[in-house]
């Protein structure tokens, strides 16, 4: 019951974060901004319009958003929020849900090669270089996660860090957060690494990859890439927030305030900080290895 | 406490892997700084439990000096030499990240077999200490500017001294600041030198001293 509310919650509210981002950058720029709700009106919009398709594209092109927006819902299904337990929790399933946003992911890569774009076949390639250097940090921090909580799911892993596992391995949270954090910028297109506003051609990951996808589909793409920031967001913020009262009015609050907060340092960071060079994007994604890395080291010690 | 002592010495880790993958020789020079601070604020949390003033006194010029005077005198040095700021490895930044964390491993593992006689050491600092020596040989060995040699040798100092603080314990007090002046007129020498050689050749490129005849 929890869990169904948190899930739709999740669906339901994702696209917010969204919009919570977009207006801490416009209040750093002095702005008011697009409201809060902008990202749903722009849904809104791109699903009451048709779809236009490349006759030189195939079914993989189609494909793509589905599959996409279908893998991120069913990630979102085994995300333990606000000390809700999953109902599909099985032992191993945070290496599905890393393989879930790898196969939205391929897909992704897959439909933008599709397009025979030389441009897009770009993109492509950078995104797989980054995910590539993105996907062990994550797995290694998941790993520290599972042996400090003795758990292999994700909603055992989230019972199992409290409040008390700060002040017991406190330096090895940071470190994995810290690289979580790095994860959660990169797969999601965020500053130091991708600027999710420029449409200057040779510096675009993200959106380049997707700039042939209209009407319904770039709305899958769009709604997809919210719940992935839901998803990820969830991760840092179960670790980040560890509230597990077992009360759900607190554990449920604790959680909210934590993924508003989380928007709002997202786009404190994405108005103070400049993008990186794309020579020097995969020292930041080393260096997010580096520290789960040094974190798994230090708890298996 | 031995929390307090594990996040210095993560803290000391992690200063020197971003040490390994810095690019400009000023945020080197802080770096180092920051390590030096936290060197310098050990002892009082390892001797929390009894603050003689001697430790104070100990950790206030272990603070002063690494955190202050010497990134003073080494950015006067890149100042003055009026050279690129760039710190031109030999191992690229990436790879040395990634030697960092294999150093790291091995110190663990060299840490697990030593056993210190006496004292009974929090369990990190022994293979953070040895880290940070190997650091301090590796950013000797793998860099070009002489300043990153200072550098280098200031980093190799501090692993000596995490290992002394906390390990030994009852250093004397004379000798301590006896290694500290010594640091002092080493840094002191080195940032005259450099200036020396940047002035006579244009640059601060160890490597092309090879080419000196006598």
């Amino acid at each position: 019951m929890r869990w169904g509310i948190q899930a739709a919650l999740g669906m339901l509210l994702a696209p917010l974060l969204l919009g919570v981002i977009t207006r801490t950058k416009a209040f750093f720029a002095g702005r008011c901004g697009a409201p809060l709700l902008q990202p749903y009106y722009d849904l809104a919009k791109l699903l009451g319009k048709g779809a236009v398709y490349s006759r030189t594209t195939s079914w993989v092109f189609r494909a793509g958003p589905v599959v996409g927006l279908a893998a991120m819902l069913m990630a979102l299904a085994f995300m333990p929020a606000g000390g809700a337990v999953s109902p599909f929790a099985f032992a191993g399933d945070m290496l599905f849900v890393a393989g879930l946003l790898g196969l939205t992911r391929f897909f992704t890569i897959l439909a933008a090669l599709d397009t025979g774009s030389a441009f897009e076949g770009m993109g492509a390639s950078r995104e797989a270089q980054f995910s590539a250097l993105a996907e062990p940090a994550l797995l290694l921090g998941l790993a520290v996660l599972a042996k400090q909580s003795g758990e292999l799911s994700l909603s055992g892993v989230m019972q199992g860090i409290s409040a008390s596992s700060w002040g017991v391995v406190g330096p090895e949270l940071v470190l994995v957060s810290a690289a979580l954090l790095i994860v959660f910028l990169t797969e999601n297109a965020r500053i130091p690494v991708d600027d999710p506003n420029t449409h200057l051609e040779l510096t675009m990951i993200h959106e380049v990859m997707v700039l042939d996808h209209g009407g319904p589909d770039f709305a899958f793409i769009l709604y997809g890439s919210a719940i992935k920031l839901w998803i990820l967001g969830t991760l840092l913020v179960g670790l980040l927030v560890p509230v597990r009262t077992g009360n759900a009015w607190i554990d449920g609050g604790a959680f909210a305030g934590g993924m508003l907060a989380l928007s709002v340092t997202t786009g404190v960071i994405e108005s103070t900080m400049a993008r990186l060079r794309l020579v020097r994007v995969p020292h930041l994604l080393v260096g997010a290895i580096a520290l789960s890395t040094l974190a798994l080291i230090l708890v298996l010690r | 406490m031995s929390l307090l002592i594990e996040s210095a010495m993560v803290l000391l880790v992690l200063t020197n892997l971003t040490l390994l993958g810095l690019s400009r020789l000023r945020s080197c020079i802080r770096v180092v700084a920051v390590q030096g601070i936290v060197l310098g604020l050990l002892p009082l949390a390892a001797h929390a439990d009894d603050l003689a003033p001697r430790i104070i006194l100990l950790a206030g010029g272990t603070v002063a000096l690494k955190g202050f005077v010497f990134p003073w005198m080494l950015l006067r040095a890149l100042r003055v030499a009026n050279v690129r700021h760039e710190v031109e490895p030999i191992v690229g930044y990436t790879l040395s990240i990634v030697i960092g964390i294999a150093g790291f491993g091995m110190s663990l593992w060299v840490g697990s077999r030593l056993t210190i006689p006496g004292a009974a050491a929090p369990p990190l600092v022994l293979p953070v200490a040895l880290f940070t020596i190997l650091v301090g040989l590796f950013v000797i060995v793998s860099r070009r500017k002489a300043l990153t040699q200072v550098l280098g040798y200031l980093v190799l100092e501090n692993g000596m001294y995490a290992f002394g603080i906390v390990l030994v314990g009852e250093i004397p007090m004379l000798v301590e600041l006896g290694v500290l002046l010594d640091v002092f007129v080493a840094v002191l020498v080195m940032g005259i030198a450099i200036y020396h050689i940047s002035r006579e050749y244009d640059h601060i490129d160890v490597d092309e001293l090879d080419a000196l005849r006598g």
